[in-house]
């Protein structure tokens, strides 16, 4: 099992870790873009997402967005970004941009779809009440529809995450930087440790990043959402 | 921009790729909807079996493709299971997903009235359980396809003998030439979409009973969207 142990000794290496080109540095660049991205995938959909699920209108947008988000393979996307980035940037264009973007692309079809199904699946009748109480409609959204949506919207970037993380990950095959550089030079140099250790590590961070979101969705429900599920469920055993 | 003398002199070249994508993604789907529906089943049946078969999909799915497609490598070489493997156990969640959804969904009344009249478990299974399921297992297929054809690029990683049209993006970023690249990508786009709108028409054929607004369950696109609209 020499493969085995190369991957370890390689992992274990502290020589590895360190660095421009190390474990932490090319961790911290994999998170960092895919935080990026996530939040900017966000200030975009969270607002539309809860507009379109507040009004009701262009409601099959969103759907139809994220049918089409499904059929842009990441891979088609940076490659189809790629030559735009590069002209318009030559330096970091044809690295860090295309995979960017890509992610951006992505991360926007499940955050605004569930947010728009959350919004929208909110109980009219809460809604109602909320209006007849004199809440206006931006306290609508802020105080009854958005805490009873929260579970939604992180189911959202749950599946965001995943994908995101996965498509910076090829975006080291085009230049950009991140975990996947190890899968890279590892196969270019034949250093079976270099590309299995980074196989390990690409595999941990999107495992980790979903245990994550797992815990988030248990810890963040809104006190009310909570009463609500579990009177319910009293009911319902009645 | 584009060198259309270029794209002229490599169409056959093109139809190649085509025929190996559509041959991978063909392949994948078809092996992870056998085994599945086999998985699907015993996990129905089997209440005990059904988290951990649930979880293991969860978890290989959420494997980034990159690396799973690498970490084939030492196993099976560079063969075709190295790259219709991954692929593989990619659909394996959104068929489980559905194929569970369509089970669960079956009313306890219906599965009363067939044990009532004397269907023993594997008839109930054929002719109530699984009928009844079809809209949403077919409407899996239709995901997991859209969703391996985009995967089968990603195998391009593994040399110049995979990828299908991915192969084309691959090359075209060696040698930064953009017409190359889109010679790969909008051709991929196409056949996803190309597959999607063909499964929708085979869906309603094969379904018409179904509800237009039935959405089967995406796991890339969270689990509200099965339950929504």
């Amino acid at each position: 099992m020499n493969l085995v142990t190369d991957t370890v000794a390689w992992l274990l290496d502290p020589a590895n870790w360190g660095g421009n080109q190390g474990i932490g540095m090319r961790l911290f660049e994999h998170i960092a873009f895919s935080g990026i991205s996530i939040a900017v995938a966000i200030a975009f959909a969270v607002p539309v997402g809860i507009w379109i699920g507040h009004t009701g209108r262009y409601a099959s947008l969103g759907f139809n967005l994220a049918n089409l988000g499904r059929a842009l393979p990441s891979l088609a996307i940076i490659g189809l970004v790629l030559p735009v980035t590069a002209a318009i940037d030559p330096q970091l264009g044809f690295k860090v941009y295309p995979t960017l973007v890509a992610m951006v692309v992505l991360a926007v079809p499940p955050i605004l779809v569930n947010t728009q199904a959350g919004v929208a699946g909110v109980d009219r009748d809460l809604v109602e009440a909320a209006r007849a109480m004199g809440l206006t409609e931006g306290q609508i959204v802020r105080r009854v529809e958005l805490p009873l949506a929260v579970a939604p919207i992180l189911a959202g970037l749950r599946s965001a995450s995943v994908q995101v993380i996965a498509t910076a990950t090829l975006g080291a095959f085009f230049g950009g930087g991140g975990l996947g550089r190890f899968l890279v030079e590892g196969i270019a140099q034949r250093d079976d440790g270099k590309t299995f250790g980074g196989v390990v590590l690409v595999a941990a961070l999107a495992l980790a990043a979903e245990a994550a979101f797992v815990v988030l969705q248990r810890l963040i429900r809104s006190p009310g959402a909570l009463r609500m599920e579990t009177s319910r469920a009293a009911t319902s055993a009645a | 921009m584009i060198d259309w003398a270029w794209a002229a002199d490599h169409l056959d070249e093109l139809l190649e790729r085509v025929v190996q994508h559509a041959f991978f993604a063909g392949l994948a789907v078809g092996i992870g909807f056998v085994i599945t529906l086999g998985l699907a089943i015993w996990a129905a049946r089997r209440p005990v079996v059904r988290a951990p078969i649930v979880s293991i999909s969860g978890i290989l799915y959420t494997i980034p493709s990159v690396a799973l497609f690498t970490a084939l490598v030492p196993v099976t070489g560079l063969a075709i299971q190295t790259a219709v493997i991954p692929l593989i156990l990619y659909t394996f969640l959104i068929f489980l997903r559905n194929m569970l959804a369509g089970l669960d969904g079956v009313a306890p009344d219906v599965l009363e009235a067939a044990d009532a009249m004397g269907y023993g478990r594997w008839q109930r299974l054929l002719r109530v359980e699984l009928p009844l399921a079809l809209p949403l297992i077919v409407g899996g297929v239709r995901l997991a396809t859209v969703s391996t054809i985009g995967l089968v690029t990603v195998s391009g990683i593994l040399g110049d003998r995979f990828g299908g049209l991915g192969f084309f993006i691959f090359e075209g970023y060696r040698r930064s030439f953009p017409t190359e690249i889109a010679f790969g990508a909008l051709p991929t786009i196409f056949l996803a979409i190309a597959a999607d709108v063909l499964l929708q028409r085979i869906q309603r054929r094969l379904t018409p009973w179904a509800p237009r607004t039935m959405r089967p369950i995406d796991p890339g696109r969270g689990t509200v969207v099965g339950s929504a609209a």
